[in-house]
């Protein structure tokens, strides 16, 4: 429990990709077999059932320490995690600390306690916190109460074992996929060696582009260029070998079982065909993007769901035809290849000259597109982030000036401050909330509009404080469609804090109308 | 209270003023307490040199040493070891028989830079509420340096320096005295440096220290800086190549703090007393009147006046150099 208690600090407190990787595969190269298998699966995002409840652990922890109910109230405004709360309240006992596995802990101490009442778990608690230092305490407790969360991706997490074990990142990830149960001999065989499992489903490494920082006529003739939207879904390459289809996202994440539409429309291709695109929810016209979201979370989904957010992939480039790497081949010929399957593809824009192509970029956003990819027709596939071969062409986003209205505390890090705010904009002589935004502001600035806020909240609901309207942010966003489900009539996608408008009071922010002047016609490609 | 801070009326004088006045009595040398412009200042003999350093050379300062007392109009002064920072004092004030302690910032901790905390029996007790939670309960300073020292040492064996932000005056070289110096060489900013030289000359034995602009060598990986908390993410830090930083702080111990700074560590060390410590001075004193000022003060009156201690807060522009470790910094200039 030390050790682990110890990766989860360390990963937690590192703001450094390599940092993490480096202390996860030093975990699973050191402790016991059990207990890897553990961390992998929590740190994939992992849960087991949770024997007790966030609010009863609390209480009694809370109890347990002697903290009467209000000065809990106080210390869990000032932490704003309830297990964190907990352990903290609860008072060292360093005398007795405990060398049981992580293994031992889920095995003996968490799976017992779904099967106990409340007095017999209040028992069985107080003696494990016993056992624990203040850190240890807090992890235990994010396990018991199913809120164990880490900053980590599966595919970090697919690196640090293949650094653990020797393995190749793919073959790796490959292993974990599917439904994946932590045990010793299920991590024996994830750090396996020898199991020379052929993997028909190993992606190509993806080409990257570069965003354009130059006027488009820098890049010379127009012929010489393949231009396309740049479409705003998720980067994936789709693999049919040996019979087998296989959806990889390009963060590494196998998405085939969230997606059986798109493996029956590849089952079809012959074998030893990859090709490159864009996985978009589509129906009529892309989908929000986070339509597209819940499709990747939902596994094996429902006819349903099928049905009312389909998705597809918009194909355009061909990275193995026939069993053959053919990334040497210049782009015009894969793509030739390409087209002669039956399969969505990205379509092809042909503007006039460079002026027409700035234009067709301005269209995109009436596409939900995010701008126009440009393809130097005579190049190969580039590996990794090639310069000079692929250019992303990206629209400015949107912004407006709105009135901060409602503001809440922030979670995690940023526990102690309102970091959480709510934006309205003026309808007629009322402020109607239009967007959330929580991320753009400096560490200083958040402290001093955590300072306003504090003086000009005019009421409270729950966690939720009205602010007296004066403060004016820049709003910046990318998209923005019709919506139901906000008084506003609008949605926004990615708002985030351009700027601090100080120059400007409550009444020069923007109108609703003015936005809603935003909207797209909904246009098919 | 009036409108300049704290004031006894017997002996016409303010406590940590924030305003100037003719005399000030001077807890300690911290900004939130110790302001320029007042006329007079009364502090700890160990306090002058620093309130000198901070306040300007020409201040008229009286100084006190601990446990002498004098005579003001008609109340008797006497200064007590606040265990806070080199020269915290408790100011005790003695007035008809009425005896008050205002306690300054204070903590029990044991600390090798400065006079251990003295209680001082009372029957009204002026108290600091910096950490008045019962979440603040500190580890105990030797565990905290095991952990500082292994978090230096790993650096040095991936060829990195250690950048480790306190507040410089205080913090920083209670910092210093504790590491295990054979570890590295140590460097400092040049608001922590000026007051080490201070701290030195006033007999407390520090490890050699090195201003970083003054610095021999260009290669940092292996050493020790010590700065303020400002300094986090400042141009100034670029000299040293590839660094870990962390910050020694008793917000250390919530995670949120620590999170929002984008720190890689965070160790949880404070000049304050926690929950446990708080309750503990106050109980000592024996006071039965309790005036809680400088934090968390709702809570602390709160458990003191269900506990049946007769406490009743006290606004103040005390804000803790802890409380808020980005406030602007002195420049780099030894
Ligand atoms: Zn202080
Ligand atoms: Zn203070």
């Amino acid at each position: 429990m030390r050790r682990f208690a110890e990766l989860y600090f360390a990963i937690d407190g590192s703001t450094k990709t390599n940092d993490k990787v480096a202390a996860l595969s030093k975990y699973l190269r050191e402790a016991p077999p059990a207990d890897a298998a553990w961390a992998v699966f929590f740190l994939r995002g992992g849960k087991l059932p949770a024997p007790v409840p966030s609010r009863l652990l609390a209480e009694m922890a809370a109890e347990s320490a002697d903290v009467p109910p209000w000065l809990f109230a106080e210390c869990y405004e000032a932490v704003g995690d309830l297990a964190e709360t907990a352990s903290l309240l609860l008072a060292a006992s360093p005398d007795r600390r405990t060398e049981e596995t992580l293994d031992q802990f889920i095995t003996a101490r968490l799976i017992p306690l779904r099967s106990m009442d409340k007095t017999e778990q209040r028992k069985f608690l107080i003696e494990s916190w016993s056992l624990l230092s203040a850190k240890e305490r807090f992890v235990w407790n994010k396990l018991i109460t199913g809120s164990f969360r880490v900053g980590v991706s599966e595919g970090l997490v697919a690196k640090a074992v293949a650094a653990a074990t020797g393995l190749a990142v793919n073959v790796v990830a490959h292993r974990l996929a599917g439904a994946w149960r932590p045990s010793a001999v299920a991590w024996e065989a994830l750090a396996n060696k020898d199991a020379t499992d052929a993997h028909p489903g190993q992606p190509y490494p993806f080409s990257l582009a570069h965003p354009l920082d130059s006027e488009p006529q820098a890049l010379g003739n127009l012929d010489d260029w393949v231009i396309e939207y740049k479409w705003d879904g998720i980067r994936a390459q789709v693999i049919k070998r040996q019979g087998e289809v296989f959806l990889w996202s390009r963060g590494g994440e196998r998405l085939t079982d969230s997606f059986p539409e798109i493996v029956a429309q590849f089952a079809a291709l012959p074998d030893g065909t990859v090709i490159d695109g864009e996985l978009i929810a589509w129906k009529d016209a892309v989908l929000p993007f986070a339509d597209l979201q819940h499709r990747i979370a939902r596994k094996n989904p429902g006819k349903k769901l099928l049905d009312s957010t389909p998705a597809r992939i918009f194909a355009f480039d061909l990275l193995e035809w026939q069993g053959q790497d053919v990334r040497s081949h210049n782009l015009d010929r894969r793509r030739e290849l390409l087209h002669a399957l039956p399969l969505h593809f990205s379509p092809v824009l042909q503007p006039k000259d460079w002026e027409h192509a700035a234009e067709l970029r301005l269209g995109a956003r009436d596409l939900l597109a995010e701008g126009l990819m440009l393809k130097r027709r005579n190049s190969p596939y580039g590996v990794g982030r090639e310069r000079g071969v692929w250019w992303k062409w990206k629209l400015q986003p949107y912004s407006v000036d709105a009135v901060l209205v409602n503001a809440q505390r922030g979670s995690g890090r940023r526990a102690s401050l309102f970091t959480d705010y709510t934006f309205a904009l003026w309808d007629n002589d009322k402020l109607v909330p239009f967007a959330k935004a929580y991320s753009g502001l400096t560490d200083g600035e958040i402290r001093d509009v955590d300072a306003f806020i504090r003086h000009n909240t005019l009421e409270k609901f729950g966690p939720v404080c009205a602010v007296k309207p004066e403060l004016v942010f820049e709003i910046a966003f990318e998209g923005i469609q019709r919506s139901n489900r906000h008084k506003s009539g609008i949605a926004v996608r990615f708002p985030r804090m351009a700027r601090w408008r100080t120059d400007k009071s409550a009444a020069d922010a923007d109108t609703i109308d003015s936005v809603k002047a935003l909207l797209p016609e909904t246009i098919k490609p | 209270m009036r409108e300049a801070g704290l004031y006894c009326p017997g002996g016409d004088f303010y406590i940590d003023p924030w305003k100037p006045v003719d005399r000030a009595v001077i807890t300690h040398a911290h900004a939130d307490h110790a302001r320029a412009g007042s006329l007079n200042y009364l502090c700890a003999t160990a306090c002058a040199p620093i309130l000198r350093a901070r306040l300007g050379q020409e201040i008229a300062i009286q100084a006190l040493d601990y446990g002498n007392s004098l005579t003001i109009g008609t109340v008797k002064i006497s200064l007590h070891p606040a265990g806070h920072i080199l020269g915290s004092a408790q100011v005790k004030v003695d007035s008809n028989g009425y005896a008050w302690v205002v306690s300054g910032d204070y903590k029990l901790d044991p600390d090798p830079t400065n006079q251990p905390f003295e209680p001082v029996r009372c029957n009204g007790f002026v108290t600091e509420a910096t950490f008045a939670l019962p979440i603040f309960r500190w580890p105990s300073s030797a565990e905290t340096f095991a952990e500082i020292n292994a978090w230096w040492q790993q650096n040095r064996d991936d060829k990195r320096a250690s950048v480790l932000y306190g507040y410089s005056l205080g913090k920083a070289q209670r910092l210093i005295a504790g590491v295990d110096a054979s570890i590295g060489p140590i460097y400092t900013h040049g608001a922590v440096e000026r007051m080490n030289e201070i701290y030195r000359q006033s007999g407390v034995p520090l490890p050699p220290t090195v201003y970083a602009m003054e610095a021999a060598t260009k290669d940092f990986s292996g050493a020790l800086i010590v700065a303020p908390p400002g300094m986090n993410g400042s141009a100034w830090l670029r000299r040293f190549g590839n660094f870990s930083n962390a910050m020694a702080s008793g917000w250390m111990q919530v995670r949120g703090h620590r999170r929002r700074r984008a720190i890689d560590r965070g160790f949880v060390l404070s000049d304050h007393a926690d929950w446990p410590g708080l309750l503990s001075a106050i109980e000592q004193t024996g006071a039965d009147q309790v005036w809680v000022t400088h934090g968390s003060i709702a809570p602390l009156l709160r458990w003191l006046n269900e506990k049946g201690i007769a406490a009743t807060g006290l606004q103040t522009q005390f804000s803790g150099e802890d409380a808020n470790p980005a406030e602007p910094e002195e420049s780099d200039a030894a």
